[in-house]
């Protein structure tokens, strides 16, 4: 069975002196994931992701992080003011990373050092918040939990500078799998952003398999911008599981350009008054790309608030799935949620598949959710070729607009240019092209 | 060898089902091919049809009621269940309005339906009290002169063979669902309407006019086929409760709209809820489904939902003409405990066709409800445009209201828009009313249905103004 395949590389990792409640763990994990086998598009929440593709693939660990300085600066940002951390197919390089100087209370490391030092934390958080059962990809991920990203923050901690994370992925002799692990535990009135970013070499068809488990406690500020820009021929799957105490904020930024199946799961769990989940998301879908977003946010608390907003672009024969529900608990009275999924579709032979779904017990509370998928306007396409842009041009611009409410949100220049590139490639020099605006605006 | 022995086991049985049985009125709970070969026998019915249900029956025994629907039901023993009973004989019910269960009346009055009709309702023998047979024959009359065929389902299979058999099953093929392949093997009852190219239908057609012709069918099948440039409103079931021992319902609508053609189908359903614990509620699994089969026809659904203990409904329409219109307007109410997973799909496969979707869900008591609809762009049509609103309104604290819409978007000529919100009857709309001396429940009736008049301008007159009341009454007890 192709579960056996994917799990015949156990026993390379848990030699390596964990603990005995990892060990036991990841053990569990791994039958989990025996018994669950690959999910089959029979299941509604896999109803259009066939991930069989994966499934019948073979990967390898990968056994060093070799990545000359050269290559790993063309593909990062260039945001250096950032308590950096490089993996190298799943595997942490000491060399390229630089966490630099951090406040007190805080503790940002590879999850395999935070191991090795016997960090508390890991024990209470690791787990916790998918359960066993999540998906058999969460459970692949903790039967091989070993390396990933730990970030601590200590009572009102605030961290200035976010932390960067890279993952990238080499092209190789033969396909390698990684199962980042991201923990993170902020307490009281802390405050940090991450920066999560998946890149690949061009030709890299590797598997990706990332879980990330977030408890933010009473007033405890997170944003987690997520960029995914593997190569056309990953494999790319993710869940990100949140639990949110009283007056908490939890914002992510959902950001996918690359990889050929791409399916991402974000669930936030609302447990107390006043707090906040913000989903943000746009996806970029060309030739046969598939990705697939779905995100659950349950407000199990009264006066909880959510806001998501995702907006799809698709051209070639893309495919795009985005799945949103908003879970509203019994007595979970005078709720605000608010959610959205607009799609564009730039062929005929690309596809959108969506559902936002709604499922309310309560009857005190606000919540909407809208959908809709269409093209670019003619008419302003039109208009921006009266005053002598291309076609191309044209088009770019719109798509970016369409594009715009997300981007906005997104501080970082560095996300957002690199963004851009993509979704507008095609453009001439980006300056120019604000030239060309403010020109007809003016 | 297996095989062979289980061939003649079954053609024994067929044999035995078919003799003994044939003198008696009702069968014994079960279904094999016996009592679908013995139905099929009662009803007339030629050879083909009695193939074709037992094709149904052999496609339904492999199947497994669907668990998808977000509906709490124990799962229910179809061999407990009888197939079939012969209609009731006027003597057998209640030989007048005293005889019948005040309650009930006083919901009749209440929807304010006159008086020779409830007893009509309530399973009064009518010709005791109006003349029926009059009225049928004056409809039937007018009909006939524009050349409009209006049947039950048994006689057109008897009467017009040719047409049934070229349209049964085209739309809902037997295999569909589980639900579908029940009905398709065991219906017994139904309406058959075939309107002639170019005909109007001169008035909307109603079962209500057949509803001492034969008892309402516990598995009910619908056949409406609109010839090109045809038009026909049809009005299936009324707004007063209706009682039924039968408690499983799974009925079968079919409409086809040739070129130019439009159906308009409107269904007011009210059947019995169970009691406040949810008890001894209808199960009504239903599936509609209307073809525009030809370029520029147009199909309308508008419900009204105010019955049943659980809920399993999904009209939709197959665009399968270039320009074609598919309409969705629906108002469903849950109180005590009801259940209602309930939506459409509107399935875009020719060029530039229009779809709306108008959902409007209220949900009060311990009930829960849910829309749950599919629109889908096939690659091919293009320029083709979906509009979708579901709302749904909470009155009380313990009731749940979902929405589950599939959108599948295969073409970027296309536009599709969903919105739904959810909210409650605000504190300040009653207030208003309330400041003005409109008593809370009145105020809530109007801001109910307000919420609801984009459904309700789309019912044929009468329906409107009873669905209204209806709502009144399905909404009592539930404030304040």
């Amino acid at each position: 069975m192709s579960t056996e395949t994917f799990l015949q590389h156990l026993q390379e990792r848990v030699e390596q002196g964990a603990p005995e409640w990892l060990t036991s763990r990841r053990q569990s994990a791994a039958e989990s994931f025996a018994r669950q086998g690959f999910p089959s598009p029979r299941q509604e929440a896999w109803k259009y992701t066939d991930v069989s593709r994966i499934a019948e693939s073979r990967f390898t660990l990968a056994s060093d992080a070799a990545l000359s300085e050269a290559r790993l600066a063309a593909l990062r940002l260039q945001v250096d003011d950032a308590h950096r951390l490089v993996f190298v197919d799943g595997l942490f390089s000491a060399e390229h990373s630089d966490i630099g100087e951090l406040p007190a209370g805080v503790v940002v490391e590879p999850l395999s050092q935070a191991l090795m030092q016997g960090r508390e934390v890991l024990g209470s958080q690791l787990g916790r918040l998918t359960g066993e059962d999540f998906s058999p990809f969460a459970a692949l991920n903790t039967a091989f939990a070993h390396e990933g990203v730990l970030l601590h923050l200590g009572r009102n901690a605030v961290l200035e500078k976010p932390v960067y994370a890279i993952f990238v992925s080499r092209t190789g002799e033969s396909a390698v799998m990684s199962h980042p692990r991201l923990l993170i535990r902020a307490e009281q009135g802390s405050e940090a952003s991450l920066i999560e970013h998946h890149i690949g070499e061009h030709e890299a068809a590797n598997f990706t398999n990332v879980v990330g488990e977030a408890s933010l406690d009473a007033n405890a500020r997170v944003r987690h911008y997520k960029l995914q820009e593997a190569s056309q021929s990953e494999y790319h799957v993710s869940s990100m599981h949140i639990d949110q105490q009283r007056d908490s904020l939890y914002a992510s930024y959902n950001l996918n350009l690359g990889g050929a199946l791409v399916r991402n799961d974000l669930i936030s769990e609302l447990n107390d008054e006043n707090a906040t989940t913000e989903f943000w998301g746009l996806f970029f879908g060309q030739e046969r790309q598939h990705i697939d977003n779905h995100t659950q946010v349950n407000h199990n608390a009264p006066r909880t608030y959510s806001n998501e907003s995702y907006k799809g672009i698709l051209g070639g024969r893309a495919r795009g799935v985005f799945n949103g529900r908003v879970y509203i608990k019994r007595d979970a009275q005078q709720v605000r949620g608010y959610q959205n999924n607009a799609n564009l579709l730039l062929s005929d032979r690309a596809e959108i598949d969506t559902k936002p779904e709604l499922e309310i017990y309560a009857d005190d509370v606000l919540c909407s959710h809208g959908a809709t998928t269409g093209q670019l306007d003619e008419n302003a396409i039109f208009a921006l070729r009266a005053r002598g842009i291309s076609q191309e041009m044209a088009r770019g611009l719109l798509t970016l607009a369409f594009a715009t409410e997300v981007m906005e949100q997104i501080p970082l220049a560095e996300i957002t240019e690199r963004v851009e590139r993509t979704v507008a490639g095609k453009l001439p020099d980006r300056f120019n092209l604000m030239g060309v605006v403010e020109d007809s605006d003016a | 060898m297996a095989t062979e022995e289980m061939e003649q086991l079954v053609q024994r049985e067929y044999k035995q089902g078919f003799v003994t049985d044939i003198e008696s009125d009702t069968v014994p709970p079960g279904l094999d091919e016996s009592v679908i070969a013995f139905i099929s026998h009662k009803k007339g019915e030629p050879q083909w049809m009695l193939d074709w249900r037992l094709e149904a029956f052999h496609q339904w025994q492999t199947m497994k009621a669907p668990s998808w629907a977000h509906l709490d039901y124990p799962p229910i023993d179809y061999q407990a269940i009888s197939y079939y009973s012969a209609p009731k004989k006027p003597e057998d019910g209640p030989q007048s309005l005293d005889e019948v269960d005040p309650k009930l009346l006083e919901t009749y009055e209440k929807l304010g339906i006159p008086l020779h009709e409830q007893a009509a309702l309530a399973g009064v023998a009518v010709d005791a009290v109006f003349d029926s047979v009059s009225v049928t024959t004056t409809f039937k009359e007018t009909l006939a002169e524009a050349g409009v065929i209006f049947c039950s389902i048994s006689e057109a299979i008897r009467d017009y063979p040719e047409l049934v058999q070229a349209y049964l099953g085209s739309v809902v093929p037997r295999g569909d669902n589980f639900f579908a392949a029940l009905n398709s093997a065991v219906f017994t009852d139904g309406s058959f309407v075939y309107v002639p190219e170019g005909v109007e239908c001169p008035m909307e057609l109603s079962t209500y006019f057949r509803i001492n012709a034969a008892n309402t069918g516990q598995f009910e099948r619908t056949l409406i086929v609109c010839d090109k440039r045809a038009q026909v409103s049809y009005l299936e079931g009324c707004t007063a409760p209706q009682r039924d021992e039968n408690q499983l319902h799974a009925a079968v609508v079919e409409l086809v709209a040739l070129e130019d053609a439009y159906i308009k189908y409107s269904t007011v359903q009210n059947w019995y809820p169970g009691d406040e614990d949810g008890k001894g509620g209808i199960y009504n699994f239903v599936t509609k489904r209307g073809d525009c089969r030809g370029d520029r026809s147009k199909i309308c659904w508008t419900q009204v939902e105010t019955g049943s203990a659980i809920t399993w409904k999904y009209p939709s329409c197959m665009l399968r003409g270039n320009d074609s219109v598919g309409e969705f307007y629906s108002v469903a109410v849950t109180n005590g405990r009801q259940q209602a997973d309930t939506g459409t799909k509107m399935i875009h496969i020719g060029k530039n066709t229009r779809s709306t979707i108008v959902s409007k869900g209220i949900a009060a008591g311990r009930s829960n409800q849910s829309y749950r609809g599919l629109v889908k762009m096939t690659p091919r049509a293009t320029g083709s445009r979906n509009f979708t609103q579901c709302d749904s309104l909470l009155i009380g604290d313990q009731c749940g209201a979902h929405t589950f819409p599939y959108q599948e978007i295969g073409n970027s000529k296309s536009t599709v828009e969903h919105e739904a919100t959810t909210s409650k009857i605000g504190d300040d709309q009653l207030f208003y009313c309330q400041s003005r001396g409109i008593s809370e429940e009145d105020a809530v009736n109007m801001i109910v249905n307000g919420f609801c008049k984009d459904v309700f301008q789309e019912l044929p007159m009468e329906f409107a103004v009873e669905a209204e009341a209806l709502l009144g009454v399905t909404l009592e007890g539930s404030v304040g």
